[in-house]
Order: structure tokens, then C-alpha cells, then sequence
């Protein structure tokens, strides 16, 4: 595959590595934060840490707006199904996050609500299409980079007159969660927890650019690198993100140039700024409320917007006891200092979001990781 | 960062603003509603049905060949410390 | 790959709840559509079951039942299927399959012309495969009561002496094959799942294995493990073995044979090949000095000629299914809760 496989080329990778762990040397350790799960996934798919020196260590951060959505949005979204009697449209990412008492898409869905998983916004049109007599609402969420499908969906669905068409939105962003986390007691230095520099989201950066980090980076003192989603991308950038620190710059600077470019798509960002606006507050799983950190329907397209259109009850939604997704997210915390992890949640029970995600960082110990961790602590009992 | 994947485009319907891209000869319909003159022969990002952005050769070429220098360094670094072993 | 599209019928009308009652219309839809397609010696015998003569040796007896939608999908439909999974459970034990029966849940409603297509399928397939549709069953359930049509088939088979195959001896130092590339059964009925559809060349690999694997025994009868990797995919049958022998295993990437669109149409999805269904190929699992030779044979049949040696089985004491990656590092193979979905992230 163009522009694929060659950024996978694995003796590239190898003389990549031997690069980094020659300017790594000098006794510091480096931490970088990955905020996107999708780098998170790369990471572990393809063994990247493997071919890093020692001292380079990843963090994982809540990049991963399924592991980050409050479960009382998850369980609006089943009572959307379940007592509104709506054709509920969403990612496959979704359908198996646990809600309150474990509650998911998947299960409600076997209990008989009309619950459908689509691959795309005009998926969900086309359902409005063929079924006129049932409401039909979709499900959106996603950071930056799944918000301009939503905002052509609704304007789509105005042009059409699809009355019974409706979007409950859910999009968060992506620069406003690094400051927060990057603002937390966790991070403060001498705190309990370390970043010294971000792999920058991919595909997110597509779509706004490299522009709304340079803020970020110069009032943090953090070097940013807009990193691609191959496993090459990942190296390249951790290679600028050591020269950056080693050379005592802070900066934004953009690895993804195929793709990523200083305004990044402005078509794309138009048609949400049409359609879309800031929400004063909004909580995220972990990280509590987060100011001006996601988006709503304007009140122009007030008529689209499924949280007006139904009423949505208040609810007592619960967070599992003992589950440390919270910190996790935050990066303050490892899925193995969980209690719950491995033992009573695992993919097949998972407890938190972190474990259902493909993107959580819980799901990607499990899958790619622990049998390191139990090497590790094989060693330690022996020691 | 979500999950998009490069792909070339086919064929292009103006009128409905969609497009054809072709991946190892899977063929899939996308929209182009969030990028100008999609044409054909473009290589387009496609997240959730849509085409993102399109991405440069340039760009890419110029990527590749950083990684591969980077990769060259190594070389010439493990040359100067075998030899000074 | 198996060429067994389904032919046409000239039958109209559907089944209807007198087709079940045991009557008359019953017999008559026995006669006209599955004696008429599947007629052979032992199934005209016409008893409700049938008496057959078996080789010496040790029985094997295997049943599975296909709920498959869509029912017709690009390179098989839910017949062939049925009549091929059968076989190929059959063959995987080791043994010949010899005799086959099917039973049909229909719903009321559903054409007959498409039940003929897939009883036509079905004797294209058991033809091929050289087995017997040695007696069968249908029953009608109420409109809404069921997908259209399910089906059941049992197989028997005989095992030659010496062949003992079973997923719980894996041993370390033993390797890991495979007889072709992964992922297109799963892939091609992805490509006709609404809200996903793409255009594609790829076809369901759905076919009866026992004809290679008789070739496969007769130059090693002591085979450890074969299996056929069809729901869950390479990764799920691997763990299942790794579970069952107490092993682990370490798989190279770069050996793993896979179609390019196969694998383009994953990343469209976000899906890992290593978890998609297959329903024409085998995991074989045999000592090291008869790795090379296997995978010889398998690539001299029709479908084998893609066969290649995976990895290799290691003690662990986890248990666990790793990788090494095409790009240098190393992996987790997991063993999934449940079905893998695509993702957008």
C-alpha cells in the first residue's frame, strides 16, 4: 500500500533505532506522552517500544475520545434507544463500553433495542432515508478529526429535509486536554508523574493544523512533534522530539508534513464552525470538567440536535468502584497498578473504557503487553 | 489521531460530491464534501467515509528520505564506535 | 478456491408450513428438490435413517450447524458452507469423511427457487468433496421465526491407523503452518454487510480440505494438529491450541500469507486479519523435519499453493500467542472476548 508500507520499512526502523539510542545517551530519561490512542495502538502493534533505548519511555494519555466519553453520555445515548425508541446509529467502537452496571450498546442491543453500528455519517443518513416513520440519531463522537463528517451530516440532512434525522454529539478537543492535563498537581514539577514532550496527534492535526499548539508548547515549555500514524512516524518523532529537549527548544514542529500543514484543512474547519460551537464546560472520563474542551450544535441547527429534540432524564451514573481509568488517562497511573486489571476486568468483562477501547491503554497492556509485565514480575519475586 | 488510511481516487461525481478511491483494488465510495478539486489520480486520507486531505508526494519523498538519513547517521555512528573499540 | 457458485431453479412459490406437516407437500418437496439433487444409493434407501457400511478403523463423528447471513455471498453460500465446515471438521480429526446429514430449519416464506440454488450448491459440494448425503431432515418454523434457512450437518469419518491429530500435543520446537492466505472468507462476506460495503474482487474461500490432507497424512500420519481457522480467525484457533497443548507460540509476520485487498480492505476498516474468518484453509501443527515437505505437498494441490511455515511453537508458561512483527519488534497475539468489530479510532 502507497504511502503505507514504506513507512513501516523495517530497515529503516533498525537504523532508526540505532540513531535514537545514540543521541539518548547521557544518562537522562526521557518521557513522552503519546496523547492519541492510535499512537498508542502503533506503539504496541508493532512492537515499537522494543526498538527503543531503555531511557525512552512512553506515557499514555486519553487521546482516545471512547475512553474518555463521561459514561452518563453513553448512557443517554442507550436510553436514546431504549425509551425514545430511535434507531440509534454508531461507531463500532462504541458498542461495547461498559455504561452504569456495565451496561453497553452491544447489550442493549440484545435486549431489543434498535441499536445499529455504521462505519459513516452518511450510513446514518441513509437509514433516515429508508426508514421515514422512526427517528434516527446518531451517535457522534470523536476528536477534531470526526468532527467535520458530523457537521456535513447535518447540513446534508437540512438539505434534504430529513426531519427525522438527529445527532447527539459528543466531540471533544484535542488542545484544550493537553493543557488541562499538562495544568493538573499530577504534572507539576516534582509531582508524582512526567512528561517532557508530546507526540501530537496525526490526523487530528490534519484537520486544525499545527497552529493551536504553539500556544500550548511555548506556555508549557514543551516541545511538540506532529507525529504520523506509522511506526516509522513514531521513531522519526521521538528522534525530534530528544534533539528538541537536547538543544533546549521548545517547539511546535510537524513530522507529518504529507499530510499535516500549519492551517490544516480550512474547508473542513468552516463547515464546523458553521454548524458547531463551544460548550463552556464538559466532562471528561478522568480528567472531570474541562473548559471550553467540546462542541454542541449551534441553535441554529437546533432542530438536528438530538439532546433537544428528546428528553434525556437525569441520571445517577456510576463509575466502577476500583476502576482506575481516571488516573490512567491522566497518565499518572500504569493498567497494572489497577486492581482490576487482569484479574476481574479483562476484554472479556471489561470494568472501564480503557480495557474495551482497541485504543485504551488497558486493552493494549492486556493484548500486546503482559507478558512483559509478568517477566518483570517473575524477576522481582525471584529478587 | 483516528484511524484514516491513504487512498487513490478513481473517479470523481461532482454532483453529489463524492468519489470512488481505490486501495490494492478494494474500491470504496467516499465524500469529498471537506476537500477542493478532488481529482483523479489524487492520493486522499480517508477517515469515516471521508476524504480528510489529500497528502503530497513531495512531502512524503521528503519524509522518507529524512528517515532513511537519520538511519544513516546510525550507520556512520556505529562505524566511528566499532572503530574506536 | 472453489468455483461453486449455485445454479439456477426453475422452482416459484415458497415454503409454506404444509411443507413441514409430514404430508403429503412434504413428501413432495423432498421429492422434487432434495432427492432429486442429492440422490444416491444410500440416502434412496428412504428410511428415517440410513444403514451404511464403515471401513475398519476409529469413527469420528462431527456436527455443526450454519446460521451464515447474507445467505448467498461472492465465492459460496450458506449450502456449500454447511457441506464443506462438516467435511472439513471431519478431515481435521485425521479421518476420511465418508457420510454426511443435513437438516433444514426453513421459514415460512422463504423462495423456493433459493432453496434450490442452495441444495444445488450443496451436491456440487459434496461431489467434490467425495462424500455421501447419506439421509436428512426439514422442518418449517413460522414466518419470523427464523433467517430465512439454518442448517445442520453431522459428518462421519474413518481414521487410518497411525494418524492421531488433536490440538492439545503441540510441543515445543514443533512448527507452525499454514495452507494459504488469511482473511478472505471474512472479508468478502464484509464487503455485502450493509453500512460497510465495498467493491471487490475477493471471494470466500469456502472448500472441502480432506483431499489435501489425505496427500498431507499419507506422507506424515503423525501430523500433531489441524484445524481449520474460521470464526476468530488464525488468532483465535492458535490460542485455542496454545491453550489446550500448554504452549506458547512465536509467529513471524512477514511469513504469514495474506492478499493485499484483503489486507487494504482491514485497514479500511481497522480490522487485523489475524481475528477474520476463514473457510478453505488449515492450521497444521508437525515436527520440525516435516515442516518443509508439508508445506510441499499443500503448495502442489489447488489449494494449498499458498501454503507457508508461520512459526514455530515455544514453552510458556502463559500460554500466550506472540508475534514478531514485520517491523522488528514483538507482540501479542491475543485470544479476543468476542467478535472483532471495526473501528473509526
Amino acid at each position: 500500500m502507497k504511502y503505507v508500507d514504506e513507512f513501516r520499512d523495517r530497515a529503516v526502523a533498525e537504523k532508526l533505532a540505532a540513531t535514537i539510542a545514540e543521541e539518548a545517551k547521557g544518562g537522562h530519561d526521557y518521557y513522552f506522552m503519546e496523547f492519541c490512542g492510535g499512537h498508542t495502538h502503533a506503539i504496541f502493534r508493532y512492537g515499537v517500544q522494543d526498538l527503543m533505548p531503555a531511557n525512552v519511555h512512553f506515557v499514555h494519555g486519553p487521546g482516545c475520545p471512547v475512553c474518555v466519553l463521561p459514561v452518563r453520555r453513553l448512557d443517554d445515548a442507550v436510553e436514546l434507544a431504549e425509551r425514545h425508541g430511535a434507531i440509534l446509529c454508531s461507531y463500532g467502537d462504541m458498542m461495547r463500553v461498559p455504561g452504569t452496571r456495565q451496561r453497553s450498546l452491544i447489550k442493549a442491543k440484545a435486549d431489543g433495542a434498535d441499536i445499529r453500528m455504521v462505519y459513516s455519517t452518511m450510513d446514518a443518513l441513509k437509514i433516515a432515508r429508508d426508514n421515514p416513520d422512526r427517528q434516527v440519531v446518531f451517535f457522534a463522537i470523536g476528536f477534531e478529526t470526526t468532527t467535520p463528517p458530523t457537521a456535513v451530516a447535518v447540513l446534508q440532512a437540512e438539505k434534504e429535509g430529513l426531519k427525522n434525522f438527529s445527532v447527539f454529539v459528543n466531540h471533544v478537543l484535542t488542545p484544550a486536554a493537553i493543557g488541562h492535563i499538562l495544568d493538573s498537581e499530577d504534572f507539576a514539577p516534582g509531582g508524582p508523574a512526567r512528561i517532557d514532550g508530546f507526540l501530537g496527534p496525526s490526523h487530528v492535526s490534519a484537520v486544525i493544523g499545527s497552529k493551536p499548539y504553539e500556544a500550548a508548547a511555548a506556555h508549557y515549555q514543551k516541545p511538540v512533534v506532529i507525529c504520523g500514524f506509522e511506526p516509522l512516524d513514531v521513531m522519526q518523532s521521538v528522534l525530534m522530539l530528544i534533539r528538541q529537549i537536547k538543544e533546549g527548544r521548545c517547539e511546535v514542529e510537524n513530522e507529518y508534513t504529507r499530510v499535516v500543514t500549519r492551517d490544516g484543512n480550512l474547508k473542513a474547519q468552516a463547515l464546523v464552525d458553521e454548524v458547531l460551537e463551544l460548550r463552556e464546560s464538559f466532562e471528561w472520563r478522568g480528567l472531570g470538567p474541562v473548559a471550553n474542551s467540546a462542541l454542541r450544535l449551534k441553535e441554529k441547527y437546533a432542530f438536528y440536535d438530538a439532546e433537544k429534540r428528546f428528553e434525556i432524564s437525569a441520571k445517577q451514573s456510576r463509575e466502577t468502584k476500583s476502576c482506575e481509568c481516571p488516573a490512567i488517562l491522566r497518565g499518572v497511573k500504569k493498567p497494572t497498578d489497577c486492581k482490576l486489571f487482569g484479574t476481574v476486568c479483562t476484554p472479556d468483562n471489561p470494568m472501564g473504557s480503557c480495557m474495551v477501547s482497541s485504543e485504551g491503554a488497558c486493552a493494549a497492556y492486556w493484548t500486546y503487553g503482559r507478558f512483559r509485565n509478568k517477566d518483570q514480575a517473575k524477576q522481582t519475586e525471584i529478587a | 489521531m483516528c484511524l484514516a488510511i491513504p487512498a487513490k481516487i478513481v473517479s470523481v461525481d461532482e454532483s453529489d460530491a463524492t468519489a470512488i478511491v481505490s486501495l490494492e483494488g478494494i474500491k470504496k465510495k467516499i465524500s469529498t464534501a471537506l476537500i477542493e478539486d478532488a481529482a483523479i489520480g489524487d492520493y486522499v486520507l480517508v477517515h469515516v467515509g471521508y476524504a480528510l486531505n489529500k497528502l503530497s508526494e513531495d512531502e512524503a519523498q521528503r519524509t522518507l528520505d529524512l528517515m532513511r538519513e537519520g538511519g544513516l547517521l546510525g550507520e556512520e555512528l556505529a562505524e566511528i564506535t566499532e572503530g574506536s573499540q | 478456491m472453489s468455483d461453486m457458485t449455485s445454479g439456477p431453479s426453475t422452482l416459484t412459490g415458497s415454503v409454506d408450513m404444509t411443507h413441514g406437516g409430514g404430508g403429503r407437500a412434504m413428501a413432495e418437496l423432498i421429492r422434487t428438490l432434495f432427492q432429486k439433487h442429492f440422490s444416491n444409493p444410500v440416502l434412496d434407501q428412504g428410511n428415517d435413517g440410513a444403514l451404511v457400511a464403515l471401513p475398519p478403523g476409529r469413527v469420528v463423528i462431527s456436527t455443526d450447524s450454519h446460521v451464515i447471513t447474507p445467505l448467498f455471498f461472492p465465492g459460496g453460500d450458506i449450502g456449500a458452507l454447511s457441506i464443506n465446515g462438516t467435511v472439513n471438521d471431519v478431515a481435521m480429526m485425521g479421518a476420511k469423511p465418508l457420510y454426511l446429514s443435513v437438516g433444514f430449519i426453513l421459514e415460512e416464506g422463504f423462495p423456493l427457487a433459493d432453496l434450490e440454488r442452495i441444495v444445488i450448491s450443496m451436491a456440487a459440494a459434496a461431489k467434490a468433496a467425495d462424500v455421501t448425503i447419506a439421509t436428512g431432515d426439514t422442518k418449517v418454523v413460522e414466518k419470523g421465526k427464523g433467517d430465512g434457512v439454518f442448517i445442520s450437518t453431522t459428518g462421519i469419518g474413518v481414521v487410518p491407523e497411525g494418524v492421531k491429530t488433536s490440538g492439545d500435543n503441540a510441543r515445543p520446537g514443533q512448527a507452525v503452518l499454514v495452507s494459504g492466505t488469511i482473511g478472505d472468507h471474512g472479508v468478502a462476506i464484509l464487503s455485502k454487510r450493509e453500512s460497510l460495503e465495498f467493491e471487490t474482487e475477493i471471494v470466500s474461500d469456502c472448500a472441502a480440505l480432506n483431499g489435501m490432507i489425505a496427500n498431507m497424512l499419507a506422507a506424515v500420519p503423525n501430523i500433531t494438529t489441524l484445524r481449520d481457522p474460521t470464526r476468530g480467525g488464525l488468532a483465535a484457533t492458535l490460542n485455542e491450541i496454545a491453550s489446550a497443548s500448554k504452549v506458547g507460540m512465536m509467529l513471524e509476520e512477514s511469513a504469514i500469507p495474506i492478499r493485499p485487498d484483503v489486507s487494504a480492505a482491514c485497514e479500511f476498516l481497522g480490522l487485523d486479519a489475524l481475528y477474520v474468518a476463514n473457510e478453505g484453509k488449515l492450521i497444521c501443527i508437525c515436527e520440525e523435519a516435516d515442516a518443509n515437505r508439508l508445506v510441499d505437498i499443500m503448495r502442489a494441490h489447488p489449494l494449498g499453493e499458498n501454503a507457508a511455515r508461520i512459526g514455530t511453537v515455544i514453552a510458556d508458561d502463559a500460554h500466550l500467542v506472540q508475534m514478531r512483527t514485520g517491523f522488528g519488534g514483538t507482540r501479542v497475539v491475543d485470544w479476543i472476548a468476542g467478535e472483532q468489530l471495526p473501528r473509526i479510532c
